[in-house]
C-alpha cells in the first residue's frame, strides 16, 4: 500500500526538489536558447570559414554525445583544465551547452525561412539591422519556430534528471534519497512521474498559448 | 501635410553601370539619366537586367563599376576612394527612395496601418500616436482608409500592393522605385495600383517603374528606357520608343508584344 505519512518526512525536501528542478530548467532553457540564438546569428553572418568550421564542430560534437557524458567531463574532468565549478554552477553550465546547438539549429532554420523581400523591405527603407531583427525577423522566424523551440524545452525538462547524477540536489536526487533511506519505490517514483507529467503538460500549453499569439494573424477571420 | 504633393523630387544619374554575377556581366555600362518629377520607364524582355538596375539604384543590388548618383550623392560607395559606404550613411540615402517590389513584401504580423507606421517609427524615429496618423493619412490616399486593421493576409494583392505603396510614400521619399508592381496581380487588379501610381505621377514624383505594362509606359512615362541582355538598347520619349522605334531589337520586342495582346478575331 502507498504509505503517504512518508511524505510527511519527506514532503519539504521533495519541494525543495521541485524548486530545484524548475530552476535549472528555467536557467538553462533561457541560456541555451540564448547561446543557441547567438550561435545561429553568427553562422549567418560570419561567413569565414574557421568560424564556420568552429561552430559545425560544436554543433556535432555535442549533439553526437551524451548529456551524461557531458556532464562528467565538465564536472569531473573540468578540475584538471582547470576549471573547478559546484555541482550547481556545473549543471547550469551543462545544460546552457548540452541545449544550445539544438536551439541554434531551430533558430538557424527559422531565420533561413524568413522571405527574404520582408528583410529586403524593411533594408529599403533604411531600417537599422537591429530593427530588422526585432521587428522583421524574429516575429516572422517564430511563426515556424515556436513548436520546435517549445518541443526542446519540453525535452530538456527530462535532461534535467541527471544532474542528479552530479549531485545537484534537484528532484530525481532527492527522489533517490527517499528510496534509499525508506525502500518506499513507488510512493517516490510516483511523485516523480506525477510532477515530471504536470510539468511538461504546463509547458506545452504555455507554447500552444504562445503559438496562438504568434500566428494570430494568420487564424484571423474577418 | 506633405503627403499630398512632391515639392523635393530628386533626379538620379545613372553612369556606366556593371554588375558581375562571377563570369556573367549582368548589366554592361550602362547610362541614363533620371530627371526629377518625371515618370521613367525600364522596358525589355525577362532576364535583361531591368531588375536588377533598378536594385542598384538603392544599392540592394551593388553594382561593381560605374557610378550611381541620387541628386548629386554618390550611392553605394565612398565618393573619394571608392570604398564601400558606411552602413549609416548609406541607411541616411535609403530614406530618400522609396521601393515598391513584385511580391508586395509587407510584414504578414502586422495590420496594414502598422506596416506603414513602422517605418516611421524605426526610422525617423516619429513617437508612434504621430507615426499612426500619417499612416492612416497614406492608407486614406491609396484608397484604403478602412482596411487600416487588417493583417495582409486579408487583403487582397491590389490592397496588398497598395499598402506597399502607402508604407513607400509615408516617409516622404524624393524618388521611388518600382519593380514589376502589377506583375504578381490577377488582370483585374492591375487598373487600381496604376491609378495609385499615375496619381503620383501626377503629384510630380520621381519615379524609375519596371514594368510590362506598355499600356501604362505609353501613356504615363515621360521617358521609356529599353533594356535587352543587360545593355540599354534605347531611351527616348514614349513617342520615340513606342512610335517608331529606331532599334531592330526594340521593334522585335514590341512586334511581339503586339501579337501576344492583339484582340484580332481568329478568321474562319
Amino acid at each position: 500500500m502507498i504509505d503517504l505519512s512518508l511524505f510527511q518526512q519527506y514532503g519539504p525536501a521533495l519541494l525543495r526538489g521541485l524548486g530545484m528542478t524548475i530552476f535549472c530548467w528555467l536557467v538553462g532553457t533561457v541560456f541555451a536558447m540564448a547561446l543557441g540564438f547567438v550561435m545561429a546569428l553568427v553562422q549567418r553572418s560570419v561567413k569565414a570559414w574557421p568560424v564556420q568550421w568552429l561552430l559545425r564542430a560544436y554543433v556535432e560534437f555535442i549533439r553526437g554525445t551524451p548529456f551524461l557524458v557531458q556532464l562528467f567531463v565538465l564536472y569531473y574532468g573540468g578540475p584538471m583544465l582547470g576549471l573547478r565549478l559546484d555541482a550547481l554552477p556545473a549543471g547550469l553550465l551543462g545544460l546552457t551547452i548540452y541545449g544550445s546547438p539544438y536551439f541554434a539549429e531551430i533558430f538557424r532554420a527559422g531565420l533561413n525561412a524568413v522571405p527574404v523581400g520582408q528583410i529586403e523591405a524593411a533594408r529599403a527603407m533604411g531600417f537599422p539591422p537591429g530593427a530588422i531583427m526585432r521587428r522583421v525577423m524574429i516575429p516572422v522566424m517564430l511563426v515556424s519556430a515556436l513548436p520546435a523551440l517549445v518541443n526542446f524545452s519540453i525535452i530538456l525538462t527530462k535532461e534535467t534528471v541527471i544532474l542528479s547524477m552530479i549531485t545537484v540536489p534537484e528532484i530525481m536526487f532527492e527522489t533517490q534519497t527517499m528510496m534509499a533511506e525508506t525502500f518506499a519505490f513507488a510512493e517516490a517514483t510516483l511523485v516523480l512521474a506525477l510532477f515530471f507529467w504536470i510539468f511538461v503538460e504546463a509547458i506545452s500549453r504555455i507554447g500552444r498559448r504562445l503559438e496562438r499569439r504568434a500566428t494570430h494573424y494568420l487564424l484571423e477571420r474577418s | 501635410m506633405a503627403l499630398t504633393t512632391t515639392t523635393n523630387a530628386a533626379s538620379a544619374r545613372l553612369e556606366n553601370v556593371s554588375k558581375f554575377y562571377g563570369e556573367f556581366q549582368a548589366l554592361k555600362d550602362v547610362s541614363l539619366a533620371i530627371p526629377p518629377g518625371k515618370v521613367t520607364c525600364l522596358i525589355g524582355p525577362s532576364g535583361s537586367g531591368k531588375s536588377t538596375l533598378l536594385r542598384c539604384i538603392n544599392f540592394l543590388e551593388e553594382y561593381d563599376r560605374g557610378g550611381i548618383w541620387i541628386d548629386d550623392r554618390l550611392i553605394g560607395y565612398d565618393a573619394v576612394g571608392g570604398r564601400k559606404m558606411a552602413p549609416g550613411r548609406l541607411r541616411e540615402m535609403r530614406r530618400d527612395i522609396g521601393m515598391v517590389f513584385q511580391q508586395f513584401n509587407l510584414w504578414p504580423h502586422m495590420t496594414a496601418l502598422q506596416n506603414v507606421a513602422e517605418g516611421l517609427e524605426r526610422v525617423k524615429r516619429l513617437p508612434r500616436a504621430q507615426a499612426q496618423r500619417i499612416a492612416a493619412e497614406a492608407l486614406a490616399k491609396v484608397g484604403l482608409g478602412d482596411k487600416t486593421g487588417n493583417h495582409p493576409s486579408r487583403l487582397s494583392g491590389g490592397q496588398q500592393q497598395r499598402v506597399a505603396i502607402a508604407r513607400a510614400i509615408a516617409m516622404q521619399p524624393r524618388i521611388m522605385l518600382f519593380d514589376e508592381p502589377t506583375s504578381a496581380l490577377d488582370p483585374e487588379l492591375v487598373g487600381e495600383v496604376l491609378a495609385v501610381m499615375k496619381q503620383l505621377a501626377a503629384e510630380g514624383m520621381t519615379m524609375v517603374v519596371v514594368t510590362h505594362e506598355m499600356g501604362f509606359a505609353a501613356h504615363v512615362a515621360d521617358r521609356v528606357a529599353f533594356m535587352e541582355r543587360g545593355e540599354l538598347v534605347a531611351a527616348g520619349t514614349p513617342a520615340e520608343i513606342f512610335g517608331n522605334p529606331a532599334d531592330a531589337r526594340v521593334r522585335a520586342f514590341l512586334q511581339s508584344y503586339n501579337d501576344r495582346n492583339a484582340f484580332d478575331v481568329k478568321a474562319g
